[in-house]
């Protein structure tokens, strides 16, 4: 259905038609992509292949890169031990070096997660087009961008030619309007859509946020509800940029000045959805109905409020039914229990989602004081050289240390396990990151997701507890 | 360059469940590669192995019985979703899979297993549960270029529509995987064009 000139149209619309080369007639369209993020997981096999084709990269300057999802976050000056690590990071160097992309790889002061240094650089910006081979690129979005994940063949189709083959997906708006009670944050908001919608109720679909009470959050909170769009299948995730947006990215390292800046702003500031413009879905929450989140099965759209008791087959959201007896099996929980109380072994503040220098400064400032509890092990690992430089600063990193927390360096982690940072088999872990699925935390590992704060409590308490209580 | 695909005619792997992430179509760890083959072994791994170990297969599961064989994989709604990760599309291509079917998809999936030359067959909910009652002989007939799933069950089934579905894919993407052709190449050729846009919209 595509709209004529000088019809309403949406964020989305306003920012895909500016980016369509041509539309292949029956087919996708051609869509030109603005910025390019790279990583060592999910780009060797892109290189070998523009190699084998004998062919450069099209345009270097739009490309940037990282170490993140494989590199140790412990003693990141030493070569990395695991030697498949070791040469995949090392193939990332070389492949940069080669094709003139810029690297921000280990030990450089911008090296982090991806999503975290995209936008604390001010690469990020509104109105532009942005992929990734990694699915979290819907962080991206909480700027006024198209930001999506891609795989392995299409990061080669970018590399090559700047362009992917796109179709256009249908169009949700979820609104949610009203204030946010004490304790609870933006990740309550994202989990609590999740277990509204479910996992795979956006699947098909460009998903903007909008309502006051995602207007009222900061970047850094709207990039953890984008960041979990991909969690409900959407293909990205969206919000209009406002004075909050313009205000975070003024003054960053790549971020525009002087006469540029004016009319980037300017033309920034017509990036919203016409008041009559028309969604295919909508979805209307109030923000004073959320509870501090958490979840008790194996996959995002399994959350629950802390105080409720996990949902008997009966309860529980029509897309998990068949899934339900396995999800707590594997789990190690039960029916029509109470998710309070569980006992929790492993505490990871981190990820994509929530390791940003607010997540760091909420957590610190409920800790402060405070010790961990005996049968918790506490991991803290900061998004980028960047937060963490921020957290020494503030002094974050002795509040930890005083709590018996460990501060570590940036990276995945133990978000997806594929370093040395993992759960072991049938722990409990309260996780800030984005998947709970079985394994993603090491073999047999039992994820909770949470919000910051949320996770803080349990590695005070040792158990789940409603952070309300104890503010 | 994908492999071609026109017809498949084959038994099928029963795997009843909803919500398969890649994640669990291959774990994290087995990602360090750098190349795109071997991903195989390592399909399902947590399903197919207790604690990680290739000398104790997890008997109940569908890979590890005998009889359960062939090119099509059949799973539960909203398969493939989470993590980019193609090697998900490659480690089913490489185990020998040319055909997912399944009542839903992630998009992520679905654009990647195009790209690899596997075809994601969706289905209505009650046409996979009819594939899910059928037994282990019965072979499944993908047929590309009519768009049908056929249930070859050993019935005279040419007049039953029942046992046949159509199913859905974009006009674009069936040339290339009917053909082998790859995106990769189709925009190369753009690449003029491309050079144009850039110009006319004077950069980000």
């Amino acid at each position: 259905m595509d709209k004529q000139p000088g019809m309403q149209k949406t964020l989305f619309e306003k920012i895909w038609d500016k980016h369509v080369v041509k539309t292949i007639e029956d087919g996708p369209s051609v869509f030109y992509i603005d910025k390019h993020f790279i990583h060592e997981v999910t780009s060797p096999q892109a290189f070998a292949g523009l190699k084998k084709r004998g062919i450069p990269v099209f345009r270097p300057a739009q490309v940037v890169a990282t170490a993140d999802h494989n590199v140790p976050t412990l003693n990141q000056h030493l070569p990395i031990r695991e030697e498949m690590s070791r040469k995949q990071v090392d193939a990332l160097i070389s492949n940069c070096a080669e094709q003139g992309i810029e690297l921000y790889g280990l030990g450089h002061p911008f090296q982090g997660i991806v999503h975290v240094i995209g936008p604390e650089l001010g690469i990020t910006q509104p109105g532009m087009t942005i992929v990734c081979g990694d699915s979290h690129t819907s962080t991206h979005g909480a700027f006024g961008s198209i930001a999506f994940g891609i795989g392995t063949s299409e990061v080669e189709m970018v590399l090559a030619t700047q362009c992917l083959l796109q179709s256009k997906p249908k169009l949700m708006r979820i609104t949610v309007d009203g204030t946010l009670q004490k304790g609870v944050v933006s990740k309550d908001i994202v989990l609590y859509i999740l277990s509204k919608i479910s996992a795979s109720g956006a699947t098909g679909y460009a998903v903007e946020f909008a309502g006051s009470a995602i207007r009222s959050l900061s970047m850094e909170a709207r990039m953890t509800i984008c960041n979990m769009s991909i969690e409900m299948g959407g293909r990205c995730g969206l919000i209009a940029p406002d004075s909050t947006t313009f205000e975070y990215i003024k003054g960053r390292k790549f971020a525009p000045a002087g006469v540029i800046w004016d009319q980037k702003k300017t033309e920034w500031e017509q990036l919203f959805t016409d008041p009559d413009a028309i969604f295919d879905k909508e979805y209307h929450f109030i923000a004073e109905d959320i509870q501090p989140m958490i979840t008790y099965g194996t996959n995002p759209g399994m959350g629950i409020g802390v105080n409720e008791f996990i949902p008997t087959q009966d309860q529980v959201h029509a897309s998990d039914k068949s899934g339900l007896t396995k999800s707590l099996t594997y789990m190690g929980l039960k029916e029509g229990a109470p998710i309070k109380g569980q006992s929790i072994d492993y505490v990871f503040i981190g990820s994509c989602t929530n390791s940003r220098i607010e997540d760091l400064r909420m957590v610190a400032s409920f800790v402060k004081g405070r010790k961990k509890a005996e049968n918790v092990e506490v991991w803290v690992v900061p998004g980028s050289k960047q937060v963490e430089a921020q957290a020494i600063k503030e002094g974050i990193d002795k509040i930890f240390e005083a709590a018996g927390f460990q501060l570590r360096q940036p990276g995945c982690s133990a978000c997806l396990g594929m370093n040395e940072d993992k759960i072991p088999a049938g722990k409990y872990c309260i996780s800030t990151s984005n998947r709970n699925f079985e394994g993603r935390q090491g073999a047999g590992a039992r994820t909770l997701l949470a919000s910051p704060l949320t996770a803080a409590a349990a590695a005070i308490t040792g158990k789940v507890s409603d952070i309300r209580e104890l503010l | 360059m994908p492999l071609p695909l026109q017809k498949i005619k084959s038994r099928f792997v029963p795997l009843n469940i909803e919500n398969i992430d890649t994640d669990q179509i291959i774990p994290a760890r087995f990602l360090k590669a750098t190349t795109r083959e071997g991903f195989g072994k390592n399909l399902f791994r947590d399903w197919r192995y207790i604690n990680d170990d290739e000398n104790q297969p997890r008997s109940e599961f569908v890979l590890n019985q005998p009889v359960f064989s062939g090119e099509i994989l059949v799973a539960g709604k909203n398969f493939g979703c989470g993590s980019s990760r193609e090697h998900a599309a490659w480690s089913l291509l490489d185990y020998g899979f040319r055909v997912v079917v399944s009542s839903f998809f992630a998009d992520i999936f679905r654009n990647n297993a195009l790209n690899n030359g596997v075809l994601p067959v969706q289905v209505t909910e009650a046409f996979l549960e009819k594939i899910f009652a059928q037994g282990p002989e019965t072979e499944l007939l993908v047929d590309l270029e009519n768009q049908s799933i056929r249930i070859l069950n050993g019935e005279d089934t040419s007049g039953k529509e029942e046992n046949t579905e159509t199913f859905d894919i974009n006009p674009y993407k069936k040339t290339c995987l009917l053909n082998g052709y790859d995106d990769i190449d189709y925009l190369l050729s753009l690449k003029p064009e491309i050079e144009i846009f850039e110009k006319q919209r004077g950069g980000n």
